[in-house]
């Protein structure tokens, strides 16, 4: 049986991101479908402890290359190391995960079999053994229909797109190792630093917002040097925001408040959405204690998709809402949080 | 006749564009409320060669002709009054009076640095007890050996509390026949002694800027700042606001434009008994109205800058210009309010600080009734506009972009 | 020192894009500089400014495209060149890059090359380092940062996991995301001597290489199904119980 299908494994300090699984169990999918196996390509150092997981979310077989020299990423050296293992196995599709890396080593990769890349699909079927995808493009607001002529067929996978992967700890396979190939690289990495930068607005593809709501929990006490109304008020909004924002870094999403709350003083201006603050279409839009006045439904209805929590059933912004939730944000927001830990595998 | 806009001037609008939509229009409202100037908008138009984009590239400016002028000033004002309030003052009627009636060496000395936007400018003509009644003013400036010692009170000045440089209209003459020719024009250093400049707050409009007072005691102004010749100053002042009227309405026109773009886009939104509120033709009869006034305007301010740029006298042209945009973009911002229903009445949209920041110019640089009564009298002949002893020059590219 | 830009013209960020007879329309919005080229155009001024150099901005399209290079001349870019030729309609990442490369040899001496993070347009995001390989250069990709000194650039990658520091021998091909710094705007100087600049237009001739095939077609492009949106309100006896149900459909709306 040839495994046609091969599966990028995208890791970073080891770790391989989650993406990478779903780019495991599309391949699966696409394999069966055309009578073949699947490849998993794991790449790096220390890394070889990856594999098992490929093979519960569906590789038959993963091509290692753990070596020293691949400790850190480096796209030259992991798009050479994956094209020489290509030209060898001849895949018919390679599937990436859409990240920074799974994007440019597939654009190398394909220069060097000299195929194709198509990045950041959110659909994909098979005729015969040619990829049909359908991505995104003009920023969303049109969709393509894409193929790609040359073998192998690059394709990254939009990340979240496909699923959640099914895992089987039962299943197994075989483990062959193949040598890194850096000697050509270009780029040395020097150091390194944990991004401290906060998500801004625009760019998030996900927003957690908060409102006037979040400083409606009057039995919250302040602390005793706290004596002005006021900053009782504010001091409470402040709690509010801090369930949201663990929401926020949970998702991996931008904090947003409404114009209310900015006024309020709960919250600087640079977290306004809506008319006078900044207009956001991000894929998901959480608005947590707002009412949705219609300036803050100006900044925020292009959004994907609108989840609304508010105590106030009659709230305009449940209009807007794909989901919503008639209840205090103080009681389901920690236990979303909570389930989307769990669901993410956070 | 060509109606086409030369690439230069497309890209100076959408460079002015640019800026005012990343850096204007999201703060303007705060500061706004707060009746303050935003403290970054005049060095930004400084550094981005906003306050001297007319001026020939020799005296520090930017080398553009004097439709791009007005073209700016209507991006200007699209974004806020306030910004092109600055132009009004700085340029119209300050520096392109020292680009027409200077000497070379005031050109140097004042023109240059205003153009390169290290010195801010404005103009002293209005006082406390004149304003249409330009010739009732009571400022002095009586000529001691190599000075002039200036005494008096400008008030409703743009940029008094920040400028640099003042044009200052002041009786030289106390006993001229005609008290017309009786003032003068002088290029006074704000920081002289003697100078005080305040702030007037409470404004229906324009809030975001500065206006304010200019008050001279014993100030002693050197003589050769002397603008043009002693008694030319009634001329000057005139010719200053054939100018200044020009940047009011081409703005003017900017904020028709403002109340257009945002009652079409909250009639497309909006909906009232299940259909956009645009699909209704009394909104559709406010539109169309706003879309003659825009189109009306700009034509009005095109011409009056292609006769500057031919180097025509334009003050009929002008007048009419500046009191049909700002008479205009009082209705349109009126009207804008009236689509937007009780939104509009409220600070959370725009339109309101359009219709505060529109009735300024309604009164300043010539009243609207000020300019109904000239047009009249030109068209009954009653009024002609003789040569002036230095004419504004006509556009030349050559000598603009010429490095010096 | 040589840096060359390599610049995009695209629809505006505000244009209504749309299928029409099988075809991308965009109404009278205006075509400008791919947004994230103009991060680029900033980054390789910048580099020119500190190090004593030019910038040559390339842009490939039809003649329309002049508008996106006058722009970067505007923001102080030395010279510009179109790469126009009527066999590139149908290009690739790949085939892009390919000419790209050739465009950069021809230049000749280009010490770095700057690409914006992605175009707007096909948001492909590959170009870039697709163009490094093909020059044998080596690709500093998303940078955030980034120096020159004494024949190395020094860069901060920005990765989904943070900062990546990165050294690489000149010359060499970044690509600039928008934590570099804003853009500046066209000067006044600058829009003069755009207007008035004759931009060269290269073919492939000029370049001396065949017309890269296309591997990656679109077979077909359209609207997206017209969204509608269905309220539905999750409720339930207890927080937990609430926050489950929506957290799985958030899950299925593959949003995350």
């Amino acid at each position: 049986m040839a495994n046609k299908v091969w599966a990028y494994i995208d890791q970073f300090k080891g770790a391989a991101t989650p993406a990478s699984w779903e780019a495991v169990a599309v391949a699966r999918t696409l394999a069966n479908q055309i009578g073949g196996g699947v490849t998993a390509v794991i790449l790096g150092s220390g890394v070889e402890g990856l594999a098992q997981t490929a093979f519960h979310y569906g590789a038959d077989e993963v091509l290692l290359a753990d070596d020293p020299a691949l400790a850190d990423y480096r796209v030259d050296s992991y798009a050479s190391t994956l094209v020489a293992a290509a030209k060898v196995g001849s895949p018919a599709v390679i599937l990436f995960p859409t990240n920074t890396r799974g994007r440019e080593v597939a654009g190398l990769a394909a220069m060097d079999l000299e195929s194709g890349v198509i990045p950041d699909v959110t659909e994909i079927v098979l005729e015969g053994e040619q990829v049909v995808a359908t991505r995104p493009v003009y920023a969303g607001k049109l969709l393509a229909k894409v193929v790609c002529s040359a073998r192998p067929q690059m394709v990254t996978l939009r990340v979240r797109a496909f699923g959640k992967p099914e895992m089987d700890a039962s299943r197994s396979g075989t483990v062959t190792k193949i040598a890194a190939v850096t000697d050509g690289d270009k780029v040395k990495v020097t150091g390194y630093s944990e991004s401290e930068g906060r998500l801004s607005l625009t760019d998030a593809g996900v927003i957690v917002s908060g409102g006037r709501g979040t400083s409606n929990r009057a039995d919250l006490q302040p602390p005793d040097d706290i004596t002005d109304e006021k900053q009782k008020e504010i001091w409470r909004a402040q709690q509010g925001f801090k369930l949201i924002g663990e929401l926020a870094q949970t998702l991996g999403a931008a904090l947003g408040a409404s114009r209310a709350a900015v006024d309020a003083g709960y919250i600087p201006y640079s977290h306004q959405v809506g008319q006078t603050g900044k207009v956001v279409s991000p894929d998901l839009y959480i608005a947590c204690g707002i009412s949705g006045a219609i300036q803050h439904q100006a900044g925020m209805r292009s959004s994907k998709v609108i989840v609304a929590i508010n105590k106030d059933a009659e709230a305009p912004i449940f209009k807007l809402a794909r989901y919503g939730v008639v209840g205090d944000l103080y009681d389901i927001l920690p236990a979303l949080t909570k389930a989307m830990k769990e669901r993410l595998g956070k | 006749m060509d109606f086409t806009l030369s690439q230069e001037h497309q890209m100076a609008v959408e460079m002015v564009r640019n800026f005012t939509h990343k850096e204007v229009i999201p703060i303007i409202k705060e500061w706004d409320r707060k009746q303050e100037m935003a403290p970054h908008i005049l060095p930004r138009m400084a550094e981005l060669g906003i306050l001297g984009i007319n001026i020939p590239v020799r005296y520090g400016g930017q080398g553009f002709d004097y439709i791009t002028l007005g073209l700016v000033c209507e991006e200007l004002e699209y974004a806020d009054t306030t910004l092109r309030v600055v132009m009004s003052v700085h340029m119209g009627l300050n520096s392109m009076a020292v680009l027409q009636w200077g000497t070379e060496e005031q050109k140097q000395r004042f023109l240059t640095p205003q153009a390169k936007g290290e010195k801010y400018a404005c103009f002293g003509l209005t006082e406390p007890g004149a304003g249409s009644d330009v010739a009732g003013m009571t400022s002095t400036a009586i000529k001691k050996g190599d000075h002039y010692v200036l005494n008096g009170e400008k008030m409703w000045i743009s940029l008094a509390s920040k400028a640099h440089h003042a044009l200052v209209v002041a009786r030289t003459d106390l006993n001229a026949a005609d008290p017309h020719d009786g003032l003068s024009a002088f290029l006074v250093e704000l920081d002289s002694k003697g100078v005080t400049t305040g702030d007037i707050h409470g404004k229906m409009g324009v809030r975001a800027g500065s206006t304010g007072w200019l008050a001279f005691q014993d100030v002693k102004v050197p003589a050769e700042n002397l603008l043009g010749q002693e008694g030319e100053g009634f001329r000057i002042a005139m010719s200053c606001l054939d100018n200044g009227r020009y940047t009011v309405g081409s703005g003017a026109t900017g904020l028709i434009r403002a109340s257009l773009d945002a009652s079409v886009k909250y009639a497309n939104d909006r909906k009232a008994f299940g259909r956009e509120i645009g699909k209704f033709q009394l909104v559709q009869q406010k539109i169309a109205y706003m879309v003659q006034s825009y189109e009306m305007a700009r034509l009005l301010y095109l011409k009056s800058g292609w006769m500057k740029n031919q180097g025509m006298r334009n003050t009929k042209e002008t007048s009419l210009a500046k009191w049909f945009a700002t008479d205009a973009s009082f209705d349109a911002a009126a009207e804008a309010i009236q689509v937007h229903g009780a939104y509009g009445y409220s600070d959370e949209y725009d339109v309101e600080r359009y219709l505060r920041n529109s009735k300024g110019a309604v009164i300043y640089e010539g009243t609207s009734e000020i300019h109904q009564l000239m047009q009249a009298g030109y068209a009954l002949g009653y009024r002609a506009d003789g040569d002036l002893r230095c004419e504004l020059p006509a556009y030349d590219a050559d000598f603009w972009q010429a490095e010096g | 020192m040589k840096i060359v830009v390599c610049v995009k013209q695209v629809p505006d960020t505000a244009a209504k894009v749309a299928v029409e007879g099988g075809k991308v329309t965009w109404g009278d919005a205006p075509l400008v500089i791919n947004p994230w080229d103009e991060y680029a155009v900033e980054a390789a001024l910048q580099a020119a400014e500190k190090g004593g150099g030019t910038v040559t901005a390339i842009s490939l399209g039809a003649e329309e495209a002049k508008e996106a290079l006058k722009h970067a001349l505007a923001m102080g870019c030395a010279e510009a060149v179109l790469v126009n030729d009527p066999a590139l309609a149908e290009l690739d990442t790949q085939g892009a890059s390919r000419v790209l490369a050739a465009a950069i040899r021809k230049v000749g001496g280009v010490d770095l090359a700057v690409f914006g993070k992605q175009a707007i347009d096909g948001d492909s995001g590959v170009t870039a380092a697709q163009t490094a390989r093909v020059l044998g250069w080596p690709a500093a990709t998303l940078l955030a940062s980034l120096s020159l000194e004494s024949g190395t650039l020094k860069g901060e990658r920005a990765m989904e996991e943070g900062r990546q520091r990165v050294e690489a021998a000149l010359p060499a091909v970044a690509s600039i995301v928008k934590d570099y710094g804003e853009p500046r705007y066209p000067s006044f100087m600058g829009i003069r001597k755009a207007a008035k600049a004759e931009i060269p237009a290269w073919t492939l001739a000029d370049l001396g290489i065949p017309t890269p095939a296309a591997a990656v077609m679109w077979k077909e492009i359209m609207n997206p199904p017209a969204r509608q949106i269905t309220n539905e309100m999750i409720t339930g006896s207890s927080p937990e119980e609430i926050a489950n149900k929506l957290a799985d459909k958030i899950m299925e709306e593959k949003v995350l």
